[in-house]
């Protein structure tokens, strides 16, 4: 009885979750942009930003047909263009066609064991930042708003938790915060500084709507807590020992080579968007068993799959999925 | 403030006037500075910039509307405001302060100091004469963990009487690090209420902006009425403390983004590369000649010096860091400029078009009031009164004159 109730928790679960992820994202991120050019007077033009989309868009399309990978990752473009107009600022129209092709190219070529490497918008905005000249990024454009952060804040989780790495994001936060006050305490300086540096738009940004891609970072729920101390510990190095800006972009960018690692150490399955928009871990909830005593850890996110795994393989079940899981069916 | 690369040359000018006896001033800086690294500046360099990037009205005429005529473009001269953070603050090894140098630069008695104990090197101030307001210690600890040293200055009272001037000179030094930041936390401690600071920042390749706080352009190209013209400085003052209400005391104001080879309209003749040089902008040589123009057209090739002219109103509850500043690559130019529009003094029966005109005139009028309202804050009764127009006169429906 309490089993055939479980699965039903499970089934409806699994229902409420069919929504993608990252309509919710497109969603969140178009309303930081039009707040961003409307209520903080983003130097970015409209032609720029059309730009940005219709490149970012074509060069999927394109990058997919070349590649022969089926075309669903439409919305993962738009995703990426909206981060890239958002961080890159400009003097010429051009610069933003170029970083977001860049990016979404950096999708397909830079790869390690069907997984792409860089955070696309990371990688487009730093590569535009590095090599074209007139680009900048305004880190200070949000400002240090209490109220504009909470916002932030709870509509980054929204999308965190419903793509299932919200621990990522709280547990960089947590590492972040925790170097800052011991710098603040460190220093003797007033509480009110870490407020300000924890209210910046910047920080928030990152830690919600970048660090969080689920593509990009380690499957396993151990490797993207080692991964988020790394990227909190270059970023802190890169900000108050180099006294260098754009800290927490480059450390994402220097560490993500060490995915790999983390995937080494602690092996999960490969988080997948399905043709529906769902994760395939997502999918597999509702699938009936029995003996429900050893519960997975479902609200957790992280490693479910890994977990349903094991369970699965005390019953004898795995045989079907297992290849899903493992994320060899050829999708990306 | 001259960046370049890691190099920094920082000019502070103080509007201190009380007794020079009681003058103190402390800088925290990355490194001991030499005799040659510390220099004492014009006054009429700070006149020079500050009078080129002031915020400034433009005039237009408007045309006899039964003639195509040419336009006229008279730059006038804006507002000037006061720039420089005001700093006054006041030996021995058992309290933990080295004297690292000892210089006499102009009117100026300066040491460079370093610390192991903000409370030590609070007390040495007090014993050795500065004046510094209580609490400093705790103002000074967080550059001094950072291992940053001192610099201390106050009045050599014999030197300053022997300059013959009534004011204090800037002070100038140059040092390398890569920290492109300014410390206005020390500031803070004896200020009453708010303080402004307006930094002009000289730098190769693009404007400067605040990496820690907003920085935001102000309103520019507004048309307002034209009696504004016998008054700017208190309009512009309005208007600032409008805009720093409006964005909560939390965000620094860009007054002025140009490259200082040309301008347009000109408030003042563009700096000369002697002028460049004495501010420290160390990076202009003989094959880059700079030849400053006042004309309406960017010269043949861009000097590679740009000028940013930043405002700050700021408190210790809004401000709770050091401004933090980065170089963009962002070269387009702003100014903060508003513009009026002289209207043609002729008779509505001349021609037709002139009654057309003075009847989109008095629509006109009202727009600009509107926009001294928006700019400034004040009620639209005392904006209509400053447009020169009666607030008790409604205009007229939409739908009056549209069949004459």
């Amino acid at each position: 009885m309490q089993t055939d109730l479980w699965s039903r928790t499970l089934l409806l679960r699994g229902r409420a979750q069919r929504i993608d992820p990252r309509l919710a994202q497109i969603l969140f991120l178009g309303m930081l942009l039009a707040a961003g050019a409307y209520l903080r007077d983003f130097a970015i033009h409209p032609l720029q930003i059309a730009l940005t989309f219709a490149c970012g868009l074509a060069c999927q399309r394109f990058c997919e047909a070349l590649t022969g990978r089926p075309g669903r990752s439409l919305r993962s473009a738009l995703i990426t263009s909206f981060s890239v107009t958002l961080l890159l600022r400009a003097a010429t129209w051009w610069i933003h066609p170029l970083a977001v092709s860049a990016a979404i190219a950096s999708k397909f070529v830079v790869r390690w064991r069907g997984k792409h490497l860089f955070n696309p918008a990371n990688f487009g905005v730093l590569a535009a930042l590095m090599l074209l000249p007139g680009t900048w990024i305004s880190a200070g454009q949000w400002g240090a708003d209490v109220a504009f952060a909470g916002w932030m804040v709870g509509m980054g989780s929204i999308v965190t938790r419903q793509a299932r790495r919200a621990d990522i994001s709280w547990t960089f936060l947590a590492f972040y915060v925790g170097a800052l006050a011991l710098r603040v305490m460190w220093l003797g300086q007033r509480w009110a500084v870490l407020l300000h540096q924890l209210s910046s738009g910047a920080l928030l940004l990152f830690a919600f709507f970048m660090i969080s891609d689920p593509m990009t970072i380690p499957n396993a729920r151990r490797g993207r807590a080692a991964h988020a101390a790394l990227v909190c510990a270059i970023a802190f190095i890169w900000q108050f020992c180099f006294y260098r800006t754009n800290g927490l972009l480059w450390a994402l960018l220097i560490a993500a080579p060490a995915v790999v690692l983390w995937d080494a150490i602690w092996p999960a399955p490969k988080f997948e968007w399905n043709s529906k928009g769902e994760s395939d871990e997502t999918t597999l909830v509702p699938l009936p068993f029995n003996g429900g005593a050893d519960r997975p850890g479902w609200a957790d996110g992280g490693a479910v799959g890994a977990r349903l795994l094991r369970l699965l393989r005390r019953q004898k079940r795995y045989l079907p999925v297992q290849p899903r899981l493992a994320g060899r069916d050829g999708t990306a | 403030m001259v960046r370049h690369e890691d190099k920094t040359v920082l000019s502070l000018m103080n509007d201190y006037r009380g007794e020079p006896s009681e003058f103190a001033l402390v800088v925290p800086v990355p490194e001991v500075l030499h005799r040659e690294q510390i220099h004492i500046g014009d006054r009429e360099l700070f006149r020079r910039i500050d009078a080129y990037s002031s915020p400034r009205l433009v005039e237009y005429y408007d045309p006899n509307p039964c003639q195509i005529m040419m336009r006229e473009m008279t730059p006038m001269d804006a507002a000037r405001l006061a720039a420089g953070s005001k700093l006054r603050s006041a030996q021995t090894e058992s309290l933990g302060v080295t004297i690292e140098a000892q210089y006499t630069v102009g009117e100026y008695d300066i040491v460079i100091l370093s610390a192991t104990q903000s409370d030590g090197l609070e007390e040495w101030l007090h014993i050795n004469g500065y004046h510094i307001p209580p609490g400093a210690s705790r103002a000074l600890k967080p550059y001094l963990r950072q291992n940053m040293k001192f610099f201390v200055a106050k009045i050599n009272l014999k030197e300053h009487a022997a300059t013959g001037l009534s004011y204090l000179r800037p002070l100038q030094f140059a040092f390398s690090s890569p920290k492109f930041m300014l410390p206005i936390r020390l500031g803070m401690l004896n200020a009453q209420g708010p303080q402004d600071l307006v930094i002009y920042a000289l730098t190769e390749n693009g404007r400067v902006e605040t990496t820690n706080y907003r920085t935001r352009q102000l309103p520019t190209g507004v048309d307002l009425p034209s009696s504004v013209k016998d008054d700017f400085q208190s309009f512009y003052k309005d208007m600032f403390d409008h805009q720093v209400r409006l964005n909560g005391m939390t965000t620094v104001f860009t007054e002025y983004v140009w490259n200082m080879a040309w301008c347009d309209p000109c408030a003042a003749q563009p700096l000369s590369q002697e002028e460049l040089r004495k501010l420290g902008v160390f990076w202009l040589s003989d094959v880059n000649r700079l030849v400053p123009q006042m004309f309406p057209l960017p010269p043949q090739g861009m000097a590679p010096v740009i000028l940013t002219r930043l405002h700050v109103r700021y408190s210790a509850d809004t401000f709770p860091e050091d401004l933090v500043f980065q170089e963009t690559q962002d070269t387009e130019h702003y100014q903060a400029r508003y513009v009026l529009h002289r209207p043609w003094q002729g008779s509505p029966n001349e021609c037709p078009a002139a009654k057309t005109y003075f009847e989109e005139l008095e629509q006109r009028r009202r727009k600009e009031a509107e926009n001294l309202a928006d700019l400034t804050g004040w009620n639209m009764e005392k904006a209509l009164r400053k447009a020169g127009l009666n607030p008790s006169e409604k205009p007229g429906p939409w739908w009056h004159g549209l069949w004459d």
